[in-house]
This record gives structure tokens, C-alpha cells and sequence, in this order.
């Protein structure tokens, strides 16, 4: 069997994130960069997956993918520490400033070449937050997409995926044949620590680093030029000031309810 | 005059909250266009304003999610030659918007909290730090749109009402739902809609019931903080955060939360805001316009008491 994990490098979900003000893209200089939070369960859901088969029966191999520049190696290299076998990292000046309709045309080609049985990604990135590109992925490919599973299972026998997806409805119980695209949420697993053997490891793994023209795609297709959206301005809004902060003295409950009552709040 | 097609959703026979202010909003970009899966809730539609009213009534649109639509609403596209798609940015949603935007050739737009005469969308990202003002340059635009973004306006029509039929092909039926468990609403509104949201978070230690007895006396949402929910405190699915939801209600009350930037990108659009916590120093007390330090044990059964008060 093998497993496709989508993964993307994206600055630390707890700084505080800005534009650049020339071209309007996500500034990524000033914050740590670290691998896409919800990416991880999803190389963990892979591990699972590949360690629940019976060894031996057939190869099973876990591949990274990553767009993205150079120092997104430091993405893939967290992913084989955890486990993943080897990784495909596509890397261009052109792919600067894609937007989500160019990155699924990457990952699709990459992925087609790959010829997985299935695809495994987060969610969504923490920095776009768009949430859009498994979707994107899985109509590029022509394949069915089992989205935002809490559980999932894979008979490889039947070669069929079945997944619980939550979502505000409630949780729907789904199946598909593979090769299928599948997005994981936090409810998952829980991802697990390196261990030291897959660290030392990891510097052994190989990445494979593919260039557009490699891939067959044509720089007019992505990147800043390529993308199908265009930002006229953005602004920074002032920080939200602090207002009334009261002590508690044996009142702050009523008081809250006055302030709330004032504001007709209730 | 401008067409402007956009998916209507339901939800137990009602056409949903955010279905409403899509029509709203279609309706001050042009001539409103609505596709709406399976009958019977026309007349609510055409109280927003909707001048046609497609309908999509097969089998498929129940047990295959997503793909149906993105081919019904493509039909569309190429049917009516809309100046543009409005879908609510839900997680169904955006995933439509998504695949739609590849299977015709068009940028999207997705979480849009305001649309102009000549569409340009504006988003509010980075937990309301940044406004983007952004266009679609190619294709016919595609925009979903975040929840509480305008207020729904009643303007009844008389729309047409067509059926689309359509003949779904093995690529869009391929993933099937086999069964299904609705979400058990007990009759608190919907988080990402609610126009009040109460939170939890660590200085709950685990017990919500003073959060959910103050968010019933308001008749809020019910959310909770990353580590709420990681500890196994609450769903999944009402975690407020960059890695959860984003809301944006008239009221946030965040009980026991501290306020890291991890939460804040989730709700620091709120209109109001009010924080109580033991911790004078939590980052939270730094937005809020109301702070309280002190125990929410104490503070939300007094504040409880108050509101219901207010109303015997």
C-alpha cells in the first residue's frame, strides 16, 4: 500500500501573522516556520494505517508532499521523524504567491505520478485558512474525496476507505473506493513524538525535488501570474483595546449582567 | 439585469440562517438566483427576494455529498451565465466552492464578509488583525460567504420555480454515506451562527454546566478553547480558534480561557467582549471590554441568577 500525506510549512499558529505590504502575500520571515498542526494527524493517521497491515505481505511506504521553498525541507524532515518512508518536495521561484487553485494543480500532477492509493491531508492550513484544497485536489484527480474524518478505516482487500465525517450536521458515516483524497481532523489520533531511532533516522530518508517544468506544468499557471484572484488593499486594523477590568469582590456577576444590560446586550 | 446564483441550503424543513443573508446579499448585487436541494421550502426563499428558484430533487443529492451539487451548480453556470456564485462558507461549502472553481475554470473567495456593487470581496483574516479588499480576475467569481456577515432582510418575490434535472455520472457518486447521526442541537443555536457565544475553557476544570447555564439564560452557543476540547471537555466541533472555528457574534463571553493568540484569531471579531478569569495577567483581559478576575464558579451562577431575574 501507499499513502500520499499532503504536508505544508506554514509560520507557528501562535504568532501573530501580517501581510507584506509589496505583493501582498503572508509575511513568512519574522515568524518560525513549523509544519501545518493538523498536517501531523494526518502522517499519523498514515502510520496507523501502514502499521495495522499484516507485515510483510506487500510494501508499504508512506510519502510526504510538499510545495513550497527550500526551507520546507524542515516540514518534511519533522514528517520522517515521525515515521514517513520518503517525500516529494516541489520546489520553484515561480510557485510564490499561488493561490489555492494553483497548489491542487501541483499536488495533482505530483500525486498522479505518485500513484498512491489514497491521499491523506489536514483539513486545512493554519495560515490560509481556506480549506478548500482536498476538495480542489480530489476534482483535479477525478476522485472521490472522503473530507474532515474523526475515524477512518481502510479495507484494502475491498479497496474501499470508510470514514465518520464530523462536521455542524453531525457525523456521517462514509465509504469510497480508492484511489480517493481523505482529510483528517484533530479528533483523529493523537500524533506521536519523534522517537530518537526515527530522528537519527530521518537524516538518512530521501527527498525527492521535483522543478514545474519537471512536473509538466507551466510557470503561467501558478504562482503570483497564475493566480485567478488578485488583492487590491488590505489594512491592519488597530489592536482591540482593553476596556473595564474589574476585581472580584462578591458583586462582579450583577455587575457583568448591568454592563451587559447597558450595552442591551440582554 | 445581473444574475447571481446561490446555493440555498436546509436544515429540518427551514432554509438556514446563512441561506438567508446569501439571498440578501445576491439581492443587493443583482437578480438572485437560488438552487435549493429537494421541495418544499420555496416560500421562504422567495420571502428574501430570490427571482428563480431551481430545484434539485434526486436521490443523489441525500447519499453522495458535495459532488451533485458541484455538478448542479456548474449546469447552472453554463445555464444561466450568473456574474457570480454565493455559497455559505461552511465546511460543505467551501469544499463546493472549491471543487466548482476547478470544474469551471473560476478563482473563489471563500470566507467574504462583505461583497461590493462591482465584487470586490472583503475578508477579515488573521483573526480580524487584517482587512483584504480582493477580486476574482478570472473565470465567473465564486465567493462564499462567513456567517453574520449581513442582516437578513424579508423582500417577498414571486419566483419562477424550474426543476433541474441531471444525470449524475460514477465520478459523482462514487463516495456514499451509509448512515448518518445529526448532531444533537438541544436547542442551542448554532456556534458559527449564534449572535451570542459563552466558552469554556481550562478554568473549567472539565465542569461546563455554570458555561451552559449562563450561556441558556442568553440563549447562546455553547464553544470551548483548544484545551478544553483536547482535554475531552467538550466536542470537537465547537472548539473556537485558528485550528477550530471563527465566529464573529454581537456577544463573546470567555470563561477560564487565557486568551492565547491560538484563541483570539477565533473570536476577537466579536462586537463585545468579556472575559472572566483567576489569572489578572491572561492575555485574554487584553481585548475584552469587560473583565472580570475572579472564579467563573462564583461569577457566572451570581451573573446566571441576575439575567434570570431580569426576564421572571
Amino acid at each position: 500500500m501507499k499513502i500520499v500525506v499532503c504536508i505544508k510549512q506554514v509560520p507557528d499558529s501562535w504568532a501573530q501573522k501580517r501581510l507584506n505590504s509589496s505583493d501582498s502575500t503572508l509575511d513568512r520571515t519574522n515568524t518560525d516556520a513549523v509544519i501545518n498542526d493538523l498536517d501531523e494527524y494526518a502522517i499519523e493517521a498514515a502510520l496507523q494505517i501502514i502499521e495495522a497491515q499484516t507485515p510483510g505481505d506487500q510494501a508499504h511506504q508512506v510519502t510526504l508532499l510538499s510545495m513550497g521553498p527550500e526551507r520546507a525541507t524542515e516540514a518534511i524532515r519533522k514528517g520522517f521523524s515521525m515515521g514517513a518512508d520518503d517525500a516529494l518536495h516541489i520546489v520553484d521561484p515561480a510557485l510564490a504567491g499561488s493561490d489555492a487553485l494553483a497548489t491542487s494543480l501541483v499536488l495533482a500532477k505530483a500525486v498522479s505520478n505518485a500513484e498512491p492509493d489514497f491521499v491523506l491531508c489536514g483539513t486545512e492550513s493554519t495560515d490560509a485558512r481556506m480549506a478548500v484544497v482536498p476538495a480542489m485536489l480530489a476534482e483535479r484527480l477525478g476522485w472521490p474525496q472522503l473530507t474532515f474524518a474523526g475515524e477512518m478505516e481502510v479495507d484494502l482487500a475491498a479497496r474501499i476507505v470508510r470514514i465518520k465525517r464530523m462536521t455542524d450536521d453531525g457525523v456521517e458515516s462514509m465509504e469510497a473506493p480508492m484511489p480517493c483524497v481523505v482529510s483528517v481532523i484533530e479528533k483523529i489520533n493523537e500524533p506521536r513524538y519523534p522517537s530518537f531511532k526515527n530522528i537519527m533516522a530521518a537524516k538518512k530518508k530521501v527527498v525527492q525535488t521535483l522543478t514545474l517544468s519537471e512536473l509538466g506544468i507551466s510557470s503561467n499557471d501558478v504562482g503570483t501570474a497564475g493566480a485567478w484572484t488578485s488583492v487590491a488593499d488590505f489594512a491592519e486594523l488597530p489592536p482591540r483595546g482593553a476596556g473595564v477590568k474589574i476585581t472580584d469582590d462578591g458583586t462582579s456577576g450583577d455587575q457583568l449582567v448591568s454592563f451587559l444590560a447597558a450595552k442591551k446586550l440582554v | 439585469m445581473t444574475q447571481i446564483l446561490i446555493l440555498v441550503e436546509q436544515r429540518d424543513g427551514r432554509i438556514t440562517r446563512a441561506s438567508t443573508e446569501l439571498i440578501t446579499m445576491a439581492k443587493r448585487l443583482g437578480s438572485p438566483m437560488a438552487f435549493i436541494v429537494g421541495e418544499s421550502v420555496e416560500s421562504q426563499i422567495s420571502q428574501y427576494g430570490a427571482d428563480k428558484i431551481f430545484r434539485g430533487i434526486a436521490a443523489e443529492y441525500q447519499v453522495h455529498p458535495v459532488v451533485p451539487v458541484v455538478d448542479a451548480l456548474a449546469a447552472l453556470v453554463a445555464k444561466v451565465s450568473p456574474a457570480a456564485v454565493l455559497i455559505a462558507s461552511s465546511a460543505t461549502g467551501k469544499e463546493i466552492a472549491g471543487r466548482l472553481a476547478v470544474r469551471i475554470g473560476s478563482g473563489v473567495i471563500t470566507d467574504a464578509v462583505d461583497i461590493s456593487a462591482d465584487l470586490v470581496a472583503t475578508q477579515s483574516i488573521f483573526g480580524g488583525s487584517t482587512l483584504v479588499h480582493s477580486r476574482v480576475t478570472h473565470g465567473v467569481p465564486i465567493f462564499t460567504l462567513a456567517p453574520n456577515s449581513i442582516e437578513p432582510t424579508s423582500q417577498q418575490t414571486e419566483p419562477v420555480i424550474e426543476d433541474l434535472v441531471l444525470v449524475f455520472d460514477q465520478k459523482s457518486t462514487a463516495a456514499r454515506v451509509t448512515s448518518r447521526e445529526p448532531a444533537k442541537k438541544g436547542g442551542r443555536p448554532e456556534l458559527g451562527e449564534a449572535s451570542i457565544v459563552v466558552s469554556g475553557g481550562r478554568g473549567t476544570n472539565g465542569d461546563f454546566s455554570p458555561v451552559e447555564a449562563f450561556a441558556d439564560s442568553l440563549g447562546a452557543a455553547v464553544g470551548a478553547s483548544r484545551a478544553a476540547v483536547d482535554a475531552g471537555w467538550y466536542p470537537h466541533t465547537l472548539q473556537v480558534g485558528q485550528t477550530g472555528k471563527t465566529v464573529s457574534p454581537q456577544l463573546y463571553v470567555a470563561c477560564g480561557i487565557s486568551g492565547a493568540i491560538q484563541h483570539r484569531a477565533g473570536m476577537q471579531t466579536s462586537k463585545t467582549i468579556v472575559a472572566i478569569n483567576k489569572d489578572p495577567e491572561a492575555p485574554i483581559f487584553e481585548i475584552a471590554d469587560f473583565g472580570v478576575v475572579g472564579d467563573l464558579f462564583a461569577v457566572l451562577p451570581q451573573a446566571t441568577a441576575a439575567i434570570n431575574a431580569r426576564k421572571a
